[in-house]
């Protein structure tokens, strides 16, 4: 395209079929609509200053008048239904998967982050990816959208349109990205508090490296190797940490917030909220209010050792 | 004149001569009553008009300062100003009370003070529900004002999707306001359009056919059958949110085998026709306006009549288009593009029209003109944005995004906001005798006009470059930042007008050049009658001539004779061509209405809080309801006399007279 707008999020930016399809869709319905509207305006500047004249008010005026409004309509017409085909051929194919994807993922929305859930034939292969989907580049991928608390949208501009995670119904949609990278979505269904900080990412990968990922997902948690992580760990197991969150292979079982197993290797926290860092979890575990206000995470007053333990331990969930 | 002369008048002939006579006694018939209960009482439509339109632009003022606070909060990354509580209690109210205690409100009370003067009436039909209608309105408005000043005003969108604004996930009173202020608004909208099409269907002047009523007429009508289709679906849909959230119904929660989408489908099949309901209006006023301001009358009214009727029924078709992103058949959803893109024809057709209006005018470019030209450089660009959204692709990626913002202020403001305040330039000589002032009207304009584009332009491009909708804050990350800044900064220049335009307001009406009757030689028959108008809106019911009723008017035009003076009795006439049918007479001013409100209202909030409210209410609203319809005395009197034959006709020998006089 000749030019592109800026940002992240950018609808014109696509890197996938889905965005592409209807970036090209787009550029034509706005240029189309942009001489529409130039034509519009240049009759209505003439008709406001050209010069009158006697015969204004003749019936043969009148009848020419007629004949060009006559015209104006049958041209909106005819535009009007170039648009509606452009629409449903761009259209085809985009809003449900066309055929078998080669993965298929859960996303499910919470209030305010998101769950992505690999499927997998085999019980304990199945597992979840908080706020951070991974796809293999250029094949399909099959999201099932739902929700368990409101209702959400999930959106990625590079890559797709909308798709609204609607509790009680589950829909079929589809993802692909075409080039490696990590591609910025947000929440574009109001629900609630926290509906401006419910981001996600999701990080298109040559096949390989993605398989590697989703072996290393399987896993449990790693073990603690060093002494304050051992003490994070017990600090972990006796705070309220352990009432929402789950560690594979630990006791640590809940779901109520975002699985941990792996969180030390995600980009961000608290849906695309921060950087992943060690400062940024620290703040994040101490007071996520005032980071997130209204987000589900209690305030947590642990001893400056205890959090320094804990930020070692959960930093070590690689 | 008719030789038929009622008693009472023959009897009064002592030295006046008889149009002194005349003017006198509909003075004292149809009196505005005085005193604290009499201001409470009134059941004129001209000042329960003036008291809606105050009202309604009361609320704009209120919900403007709300978009003021919320162009702060956006200007600049990770702002502070307001949190996400304060924040989502701003934008839901600013939309809320936009749409429903401005837009909507404000537009049929354009109709509420202009209709019965534009048909040559002398008050709109069922007066006293009229002022009932206010005071719900005027009491559910205050409601929400109260709700927004205590911090606990709703915070779930003017949209309210459940489940969020269901029991789990919005506890509290918070939605419940919402959904209460909903039926506050309904009912008064419903009543009024109920009103407006008895008015305008029965009360036309003897001569103004369906095919002569000016375009404005034609509007409301479509209108008031849009809010009558509408708005009971979203007064369905709200109590059944109430329900859900005071005595545990499940609708709409899924656990329990309600359904999410069901409101979105009840909601949006009111929504869509609601912007609609807001616009059509503001069509009748730019046609107005062009054909006073080119002192031609529109150029092809039929077209424009079927284009209005057209839009009053593809509106219904197209609550879909709010929903492409919910995953629904895509079959079904191309089928709601297509009806999208359709509305886009009679809408053309009127842009059409009025182009070629004003191309075969003399355009006269005063204010009133100007908000009229501004309305074509503005809704056209949001018209073409609309029919971009309905294209199921294209709108999956700016979908609540700030690309639909963008889109609907255009529509909304440009489209329907411009034309109003045009029309208060307009009309505000005929409604307050004084002209406002014209240099500072064209300040006003430009200042509106620069400061709105400055405004939503730049958020077409925050919508495609990914900003979404609702969001309190944004990370400094998205670039979004200096569109959002120059955004704020032309909200400025908008708020600028709206001091200028209250302050021309309010400095007219004090010392404003005083008004002729007819100031700009417009064609319709409310600038017949003086400015302002008398509280019996014309001394004689004017006989209606042709589309143009004072353009087209001959010099010894008759006028309607034979209808009483000495009570408030009113002529009624056929639907279609405005022949006389009989006559009515039209209940003295009240302050059971105003009661009744007080008691509705009562109930309305009590409601949120206990479903005792209900039983609890109907005593007291069945006394205020007897006090309202109770039959007065001299009726039965009355008729008595009407038929003892003393020198007096019964109706029909009266309406007999009448016909002879048209002839």
């Amino acid at each position: 395209m000749i030019f592109r707008f800026g940002g992240d999020q950018s609808a014109f930016d696509p890197h996938g079929p889905i965005a592409r399809s209807i970036a090209t869709h787009g550029w034509w319905l706005l240029l189309v609509c942009i001489a529409v509207y130039f034509i519009v305006m240049t009759a209505f500047f003439i008709a406001l200053a050209r010069r009158r004249r006697e015969t204004d008010d003749l019936p043969e005026t009148s009848a020419r008048l007629t004949r060009n409004v006559g015209i104006a309509v049958a041209l909106t017409v005819l535009i009007l239904i170039g648009i509606a085909t452009s629409s449903v051929v761009a259209g085809r194919g985009l809003y449900s998967p066309s055929g078998a994807g080669a993965i298929t993922v859960d996303v499910v929305g919470h209030q305010w982050w998101w769950d992505f859930q690999y499927h997998d034939i085999t019980p304990s292969d199945v597992f979840t990816s908080p706020n951070e989907l991974h796809i293999p580049v250029g094949v399909p991928v099959v999201l099932k959208a739902m929700s368990t608390d409101v209702i959400h949208s999930f959106w990625v501009p590079n890559l797709m349109g909308k798709r609204d995670l609607i509790p009680g119904i589950v829909t079929n949609t589809w993802i692909q990205a075409d080039e490696p990278g990590v591609y910025r979505g947000q929440c574009a269904e109001f629900c609630g508090h926290q509906h401006a900080h419910m981001a996600l990412q999701v990080v298109a990968e040559p096949m390989d490296k993605f398989q590697q990922w989703v072996r290393h997902q399987r896993e449990p948690a790693s073990e603690p190797s060093t002494d304050e992580e051992k003490r994070g760990k017990d600090v972990f197991m006796q705070s309220p940490c352990v009432t929402c969150h789950s560690i594979r292979g630990t006791d640590a079982g809940s779901h109520v917030g975002p699985e941990l197993t792996h969180v030390g290797s995600r980009l961000t926290l608290a849906a695309g909220t921060l950087p992943n860092a060690r400062g940024h979890l620290a703040g994040w575990i101490v007071n996520s209010q005032s980071i997130k206000p209204g987000n589900r995470m209690p305030p947590n007053a642990l001893a400056p050792d205890d959090l320094q333990a804990l930020l070692a331990y959960v930093r070590s969930l690689q | 004149m008719s030789d038929f002369v009622h008693p009472i008048e023959r009897r009064m002939a002592f030295t006046l001569t008889s149009e002194e006579r005349l003017r006198r006694q509909l003075a004292d018939t149809w009196y505005v009553p005085r005193g604290i209960v009499g201001w409470f009482s009134v059941a004129d439509h001209k000042t329960i008009g003036r008291r809606y339109i105050i009202t309604a632009f009361g609320f704009f003022i209120f919900a403007g300062i709300l978009a003021g606070l919320m162009r702060i909060q956006l200007a600049v990354p990770n702002n502070h100003f307001v949190g996400p509580d304060l924040y989502n209690q701003i934008f839901t109210v600013h939309g809320t009370m936009m749409m429903f205690l401005f837009a909507v409100p404000v537009m049929e009370a354009m109709g509420v003070y202009l209709v019965p003067l534009m048909i040559g009436t002398r008050n709109i039909a069922f007066p006293r529900l009229n002022a009932f209608s206010y005071y719900v309105y005027l009491f559910g408005g205050v409601m929400l004002v109260a709700t927004m000043l205590l911090n606990t005003a709703p915070d779930v969108g003017w949209f309210s999707y459940v489940p969020l604004a269901g029991p789990d996930y919005t506890p509290g009173k918070r939605a419940d306001f919402w959904a209460q202020m909903i039926t506050f608004t309904e009912v008064a909208a419903l009543a009024v359009s109920v009103e407006l099409v008895t008015t305008i269907f029965k009360t036309r002047a003897p001569g103004m056919s369906l095919n002569r009523m000016p375009l404005f007429v034609w509007s409301m009508l479509v209108t008031a059958f849009m809010v009558i289709f509408a708005m009971p679906t979203v007064v369905l849909c709200s109590t059944f949110l109430l329900l859900d959230r005071t005595v545990g119904t499940q609708f709409y929660n899924p656990a329990e085998g309600g359904d999410a989408l069901l409101w979105q489908h009840l909601f949006w099949f009111f929504g869509h026709p609601e912007v609609y309901i807001i616009f059509v209006p503001a069509l009748g006023i730019v046609s107005s306006i062009i054909s006073a301001f080119t002192w031609r009358p529109i150029f092809g009214y039929p077209a424009m009549v079927m284009s209005l009727v057209a839009t009053g029924f593809i509106g219904f078709g197209l609550w879909v288009h709010h929903m492409f992103a919910t995953g629904l058949p895509a079959l079904g959803l191309e089928y709601f593009t297509a009806a999208s893109i359709v509305i886009a024809i009679p809408t053309g057709i009127q842009i059409f029209c009025w182009i070629a209006s004003l191309w075969r005018g003399r355009p006269r470019f005063h204010t009133p003109l100007l908000f009229v030209l501004g309305f074509f450089a503005i809704f056209v660009l949001g018209g073409l944005s609309g029919v971009t959204l309905a294209s199921v692709p294209f709108d999956l990626q700016v979908h609540d995004s700030y690309y639909v913002v963008a889109h609907f202020h255009y529509v909304l403001l440009g489209g329907a906001v411009f034309p109003l305040i045009g029309g208060i330039y307009f009309w505000f000589p005929k409604m307050t005798g004084r002209m406002m002032d014209d240099r500072l009207g064209k300040v006003n304009f430009w200042l509106f006009f620069i400061g709105f584009n400055v405004t939503f332009f730049p958020m077409h491009i925050l919508g495609l470059e990914g900003m979404p909708r609702r969001i309190y804050t944004y990370p400094d990350s998205m670039g979004w930042g200096t569109l959002n800044l120059v955004s704020s900064l032309g909200a400025l220049l908008l708020v600028l007008g709206g001091v200028l335009f209250v302050y021309n307001v309010v400095r007219s009406y004090a010392w404003g050049l005083v008004a002729s009757d007819n100031p700009w030689g417009a064609e319709t028959l409310e600038w017949a009658t003086s400015s302002p108008p008398p509280v019996y809106n014309f001394l004689h019911i004017p006989v209606v001539e042709g589309r143009s009723a004072l353009w087209n008017r001959s010099p010894d035009a008759s006028v309607v004779t034979g209808i009483r003076s000495d009570v408030r009795e009113v002529l009624l006439t056929d639907v279609m061509d405005a022949e006389p049918v009989t006559v009515t007479e039209y209940p003295e001013p009240s302050i059971w209405p105003f009661l009744c409100a007080v008691v509705t209202s009562a109930f309305f909030v009590g409601s949120i809080f206990t479903p005792w409210a209900l039983p609890v209410a109907i005593p007291p609203l069945a006394v205020t309801l007897i006090g309202w319809f109770w039959p007065k005395k001299r009726d039965h009197a009355r008729e008595m006399e009407e038929h003892a034959g003393d020198g007096t006709v019964p109706p029909e020998g009266r309406l007999r007279a009448l016909r002879e006089a048209r002839a």
